[in-house]
């Protein structure tokens, strides 16, 4: 039987906004079908988002849902777990949302390895409004606000949420749908700040500037540059020029969790009173 | 059985209030002359099981607090100038979201940095116009430590029962003062909780206008699964463009408040009976105008003072009033005329409007006052 989709989703609040070739619906299908492998309680769950196109997710699923200010999903999410730490908090959003103007409480839920997941959409651009370099536009690619290529280096997510003290890092593509859900109910599962980066596509605003003549050809560039870290072990550094690491890439897990180490702090101060 | 007594600094009074109106949550960012607040709060909350997290910067905390608020805390942040204008995105959040939330403010000179450890009344126009959009606006301004214990609870009481932000303002020289201050018991302040749906999770909208223009707010996590966002939204929660609907909920949030201004306004009338030259102050201003107007009927002069305690909404109806019966108004201010505009405003002419305004990061002194008393002819 194929797999019950609806059930999850709120009724009447389809159809979505995103584009025809936008990779952010099979990311929301691949964390629904995680949020099923682990039977995860809906009313005990929140999925926490900015602003942009990816952040709008969490309107289509059905559970306590926050659609922040751009940036602040990390910041909102990191009260709602503090307040109440036996809920699943689920953070998403874009690349944008997240590494620029959100960039500082990204970094900080990450040194703080408080127990959240961020499920990141990387479509290297500001699709909503328009198509203006992110901070993970490839250097030399055109924006609607770099027409003469952009000159800024961009941010690799994944060693930006490892330098930072995540201590569960993956990285997966839209291509990849059937992995996705692994990742993330990986990511769900480890105690701790975890962060799934999508590498996804955008079609309307960073696909028809930088010569992508399709949907399909976005998709296959992601077929082409994924290589799994199992794989990666066996190549040559001149082999994984241009390529991107897809899989688990980080996992620590002797790490204080936050809202276990803040739970320490009320048993001493109550033994302190 | 005598009550608890203390010497203590507004800042502190503060967060003791907030303790008292049942805080189970703060978030803050260091911020000078602010910061005894959270170094309470760390202290406190985890005694009592609440939580209290430092957050990388002003609008981090300001994020935090409005998320553990849907998530069922009440909750507190406390800032100061530059924080205030950093948090104002997210005041405006949590006004269109409708989230109860308390944000105390210490005013010091400004603009940008100023002078962090002098004090001001700068910041009171901020409260109400800082963030874009219209919007309800609550801010009371304390004048005592007393005053600033007591106002912290009636703020998260107003923060629950109108489902807004609400700001509590004292000037650095009230956030800084030590006065004496009995606590009140348990029980004897009335302490507000927050209006809870009565309606089962699936009949359950966040802005369910049927229940009038303050509608319960669930929790996450209490079995009622429900959509937040700051875009306009209609009454289930979720974004909505369509003209009628955005007019509607935008006039019931600014309704919300302007329509129950006489529940939330408070004020003092100090020798008003027969008052020809009427001081308006607010905050420690008014200690100075107390001052003031006693010398000034000493000399033979009827004047009075009120005291703004609610600055927003403002008194409107009440300096109307005044304005029709009195030769003129003074108002002195630790700012360059703010609630100056405002008096001028509801004066609409009836009664001249002398403004003493200071921004050197001194207090305003009696006898400034008394002087500027007598120029009113």
């Amino acid at each position: 039987m194929a797999f019950d989709y609806e059930k999850y989703l709120r009724p009447g609040k389809l159809p979505h906004i995103w584009c025809p070739g936008c990779g952010h619906g099979i990311v929301m299908k691949g964390l629904i079908r995680a949020m099923d492998t682990l039977k995860l309680d809906m009313k005990n769950t929140a999925i926490v988002s900015g602003i942009g196109c990816a952040s709008r997710l969490p309107g289509y699923i059905d559970c306590c849902t926050l659609h922040t200010a751009h940036g602040r999903a990390a910041a909102f999410a990191t009260g709602v777990k503090m307040a109440k730490p036996e809920m699943n908090v689920i953070l998403c959003g874009g690349d944008g949302d997240g590494t620029a103007i959100g960039g500082n409480h990204f970094i900080h839920a990450c040194r703080r390895n408080i127990d959240m997941t961020y499920i990141i959409m990387n479509n290297y651009i500001y699709g909503m409004t328009g198509g203006q370099f992110s901070p993970c536009t490839p250097t030399g690619h055109k924006a609607s606000t770099t027409p003469y290529g952009n000159p800024d280096p961009g941010f690799d997510i994944a060693k930006l949420a490892i330098g930072a003290g995540a201590t569960f890092v993956a990285r997966g593509t839209a291509f990849h749908a059937n992995q996705i859900d692994k990742l993330i109910v990986e990511a769900i599962q480890h105690k701790g700040f975890s962060v799934v980066e999508i590498l996804d596509d955008c079609p309307t605003t960073y696909g028809r500037r930088n010569k992508y003549k399709s949907v399909i050809e976005m998709m296959n560039r992601l077929k082409e540059v994924a290589v799994p870290v199992k794989a990666a072990e066996k190549m040559t550094a001149e082999q994984l020029v241009g390529k991107v690491l897809t899989g688990v890439l980080y996992k620590e897990e002797s790490k204080p969790e936050y809202t276990a180490e803040y739970a320490k702090v009320i048993e001493r101060a109550k033994a302190a009173k | 059985m005598s009550k608890k007594v203390a010497f203590l600094q507004g800042n502190e009074a503060a967060a003791q209030g907030a303790l008292y109106a049942g805080c189970n949550f703060f978030g803050g960012y260091p911020i000078t002359p602010s910061t005894e607040v959270a170094e309470v709060m760390s202290v406190e909350l985890p005694k009592v099981g609440g939580k209290f997290i430092q957050m990388e910067d002003e609008i981090g905390a300001m994020a935090a607090i409005l998320g553990a608020a849907l998530a069922g805390s009440k909750v507190l942040t406390s800032t100061s100038g530059p924080g205030l204008s950093l948090k104002q995105e997210l005041i405006g959040y949590g006004c269109i979201a409708e989230i109860p939330c308390v944000v105390y403010n210490v005013m010091r000179g400004g603009p940008s940095t100023g002078m962090p450890t002098g004090p001001s009344q700068s910041d009171v126009m901020c409260a109400k116009w800082g963030t874009h959009g219209d919007h309800p606006a609550i801010c009371l301004v304390p004048a005592s430590v007393q005053e600033t214990y007591e106002e912290v609870i009636r703020a998260f009481n107003l923060s629950e029962k109108y489902r807004t932000p609400v700001m509590v303002m004292p000037d650095e020289i009230v956030a800084h003062m030590r006065e004496r201050i009995v606590f009140p018991e348990p029980g004897e302040i009335e302490v507000l909780p927050r209006k809870s749906p009565t309606v089962p999770p699936e009949q359950y909208k966040p802005y369910d206008t049927s229940f009038g223009d303050v509608p319960p707010l669930a929790s996450f996590g209490s079995g009622y699964k429900f959509h937040v966002t700051g875009l306009n939204k209609m009454q289930d929660g979720f974004p909505t463009t369509k003209a009628e609907v955005v007019q509607a909920e935008e006039e019931r949030q600014v309704r919300k408040v302007d329509a129950n201004a006489d529940d939330i306004i408070t004020f003092e009338e100090y020798m008003l009976e027969d008052a020809e030259v009427v001081v308006v102050a607010y905050g420690s201003t008014s200690r100075s105008a107390r001052y003031a107007v006693n010398v000034a009927r000493e000399q033979g002069i009827k004047a009075g003072m009120f005291r703004i305690k609610t600055f927003w909404p403002f008194p409107d109806k009440q300096i109307k009033a005044l304005a029709g019966k009195v030769k003129g108004f003074v108002i002195p201010e630790m700012n360059l005329g703010m609630c100056s505009i405002e008096l001028e405003r509801c004066a609409q002419g009836k009664a001249p409007v002398l403004g003493i305004f200071r921004v050197d990061g001194e207090p305003i002194n009696p006898d400034q006052i008394v002087e500027k008393i007598k120029e009113v002819k």
